[in-house]
């Protein structure tokens, strides 16, 4: 029946509630009119501070999950379908709608806070935020707890994960795929530009000849965290982060990029200025580098963590309050910390497994894949990179607004 | 309900002008209700939240209604450059708008009356880039103006452009873009006065000995004058306001960056709705007050 209902989340719950109550029409009228009035109070509301209840879960009589996620982040067969989804519903007979309309974390938040806020359905029974909008969903209240029942997989996690201060026992998140930001470069075009066939520290973006040619990413944590760690702060320790080192990091990237050194700063998109020669040198993501040189055919690019180390993130499932399929969703996210599905998936998108048990099942389907310390780190090389440090909403709000100072400019 | 009134007062109305009130209600009713829910709604709560404050006791951009005229001082202060540059640049493409498409709708609305083929095949050329998304079109000249190009090269080669110059973020090719965007906003309008230009007024100036420029001054230009008021209006309104083509995804760069992208990084990057809302406010007070002014010296309060 729910397959049956609009799109539009907000709408959706509209026709929910007209059914539930086999009311008339100029009742629905009303009851837009009070969702309305209730998404415009909730964003006029002092902080909405009612604590919110998960959804009704019917799971049991609707075989079906809706996984919002991040494009490019998947396996995809040449017919355009995903072959582990079809493995997991012929597994357990739940269907899966797999959107890809994850395209950035802020603006992601922005679309959907409203209904969030009022624990609403957003459209999606598992999505995947970045670990650092994870755990603003979670202060806020905005998701529910797993039942570790319906996860026995969950041991599969690697221990690396745990711990984090907004979830240390992994309750509400659970890490998707790992993500490491480092230096990626077009390898003939750097080599031309400055006749050395490799950056090696972060100061390598100033170079001269290279200006007007350098990305960095709209990512604040992964940006700035890569030019705290050059200046020797420990980005995951809050008495080495403070704020006047973000701000003197700040200052830093403010002044490569008004004397024209840094050129674009930019989300998913900086691929295309990589691909089309643009940019010859970037703060990138190593997932994407590995997929655009599969696409290019050779190694066109090289990803290098610099010598004073590259930032780790993750992207964490999470299940918001007003998802009305947790269990099924429970289901999804137990299937891929199987060691045989994660490896199937790391085969294609290229990202850090989080998942113990991966890399020995990635080693029977193609042992070059295993031996990719990019998908499957050592300790060695995982000691070369830190997670930035949780901020405080004030903090947060302050240090983002510094930064989006720096892509508007002055 | 709507209909019923509309029923009965219609009947009688012939002899009974008093009635004709009501029908002019009901028949307003629907155009009000819309400008109601869809204009003076949001415009209010626009308002009301450009006037709102941080929620000292709430988590990440949650915010309470207040009465901060502040918020005002801080947009202006922190934005003053953006909210300048916005207006230079959209100053900048709608004069060079009209001075390219002046001629371009001369010559289909007046050169080319004898062959209408010609002039509907010419103002067809005008619109067909319409049927292409703007924003391909955009992505189109970045493209070619990109990095690696042929047309960047060349530029490096001749010693026009330091080897480490770029014209893709340069507010040159803002400019470009902005004026590309919109040139079939001005040539339009353009084009519908000076189509009805009657030539017997120019025969007549130059019977009486004014020079060719002289009747363009004294008669082409004030008959064409409605065609450049709202040729100007329609382009320089929605340009003050755009953020594609200054967005670093397309044509900008953090150099280049318009109200525009402001408010957008505001509302959806960092969540400071207040600010954003006050920008949206302040760039609607800012067009309003420079649009009455132009009309109003222009001497063509009736265009309105």
């Amino acid at each position: 029946m729910n397959k049956n209902l609009a799109e539009d989340p907000q709408l959706r719950e509209m026709v929910k509630a007209a059914l539930a109550h086999k009311v008339t029409r100029r009742a629905v009228l009303g009851g837009a009119m009070a969702t309305g009035a209730a998404a415009l109070l909730a964003a006029c509301a002092p902080g909405g501070k009612t604590e919110l209840t998960p959804a009704k879960d019917v799971s049991d009589s609707d075989p079906s999950v809706i996984w919002s996620n991040w494009s490019l982040y998947i396996d995809v067969d040449d017919k355009g379908n995903y072959p582990t989804l079809e493995k997991f519903q012929s597994e357990t007979g739940v269907t899966v709608t797999y959107r890809e309309d994850y395209d950035d974390n802020d603006s992601y938040y922005g679309k959907v806070k409203d209904q969030l806020a009022l624990g609403q359905d957003i459209g999606a029974d598992l999505t995947c935020p970045t670990s650092w909008m994870a755990a603003r969903w979670i202060n806020q209240g905005y998701v529910q707890r797993f039942d570790d029942a319906e996860l026995p997989n969950k041991k599969n996690v690697q221990p690396a994960y745990l711990g984090e201060a907004y979830d240390p026992q992994r309750t509400m998140s659970l890490p998707y795929q790992g993500i490491l930001a480092g230096l990626a470069y077009d390898k003939a075009a750097y080599k031309a530009a400055t006749g050395k066939s490799a950056p090696a520290v972060l100061a390598d973006l100033w170079n001269p000849a290279l200006k007007g040619r350098v990305g960095v990413l709209s990512e604040m944590r992964d940006t700035v965290g890569l030019v705290l760690m050059d200046q020797g702060i420990a980005i995951g320790d809050a008495d080495s982060l403070t704020a006047d080192a973000f701000m003197n990091a700040i200052d830093v990237v403010g002044a490569k990029v008004s004397d024209g050194q840094i050129a674009r700063i930019k989300g998913n998109s900086y691929k295309d200025d990589l691909v089309n020669g643009d940019t010859i040198i970037a703060i990138a993501w190593s997932g994407d580098i590995i997929q655009l040189n599969a696409e290019a055919g050779y190694d066109r690019f090289g990803f290098i963590l610099p010598e004073s180390g590259g930032t780790i993130s993750a992207d964490c499932f999470v299940i918001p309050m007003g998802a009305t399929h947790k269990k099924n969703a429970e289901k999804l996210m137990n299937f891929y910390y199987d060691p045989y599905n994660a490896a199937v998936l790391a085969a294609y998108v290229n990202y850090i497994t989080p998942v113990v048990g991966a890399k020995e099942e990635a080693m029977k389907l193609d042992p070059a894949l295993a031996d990719n310390e990019l998908i499957f780190p050592s300790e060695a090389f995982l000691s070369k990179t830190q997670g930035f440090r949780a901020l405080d909403s004030k903090e947060e709000q302050s240090f983002t607004k510094a930064f989006q100072q720096i892509k508007l400019g002055a | 309900m709507a209909f019923a009134a509309f029923g009965s007062a219609n009947a009688p109305a012939a002899g009974k002008p008093t009635r004709s009130g009501k029908v002019v209600i009901a028949l307003l009713a629907p155009g009000l209700a819309y400008l109601g829910a869809f204009f003076l709604t949001p415009l209010f709560a626009l308002i009301m939240v450009s006037l709102e404050v941080p929620d000292p006791n709430g988590g990440y951009a949650e915010y309470v209604p207040a009465f901060e005229i502040g918020n005002y001082f801080y947009v202006i202060s922190e934005y003053l450059p953006h909210i300048l540059r916005s207006f230079g640049y959209a100053l900048a493409a709608t004069v060079l708008a009209l001075v390219i498409s002046y001629p371009l709708a001369y010559f289909i609305g007046v050169k080319a009356r004898p062959w209408p083929l010609l002039q509907k095949l010419m103002l067809t050329l005008v619109i067909a880039p319409f049927f292409i998304s703007f924003l391909l079109r955009t992505l189109a000249w970045k493209q070619i103006f990109s990095n690696e190009s042929w047309i960047v090269s060349s530029l490096h080669d001749i010693g026009l452009l330091a080897p480490t110059q770029y014209v893709v973020g340069t507010p040159f090719m803002v400019i470009f873009g902005l004026t590309y965007n919109f040139i079939p906003f001005m040539t339009l309008p353009l084009y519908t006065s000076l189509e009805r230009l009657d030539l017997r007024y120019l025969e007549a100036g130059s019977d009486l000995y004014a020079s060719p420029s002289k009747v363009f001054r004294k008669v082409t230009l004030p008959l064409s004058m409605p065609g450049i008021i709202s040729g100007t209006l329609l382009t320089f309104i929605p340009i003050a306001g755009d953020y594609i083509n200054a967005s670093g995804d397309f044509l900008g760069s953090s150099s280049t960056s318009m109200i525009g992208n402001v408010i957008e990084s505001n509302y959806l990057q960092i969540n400071d709705y207040p600010s954003a809302s006050a920008l949206s406010v302040l760039l609607m007070g800012v067009i309003l007050v420079l649009v009455s002014v132009y009309v109003k010296k222009s001497g063509t309060e009736d265009l309105l």
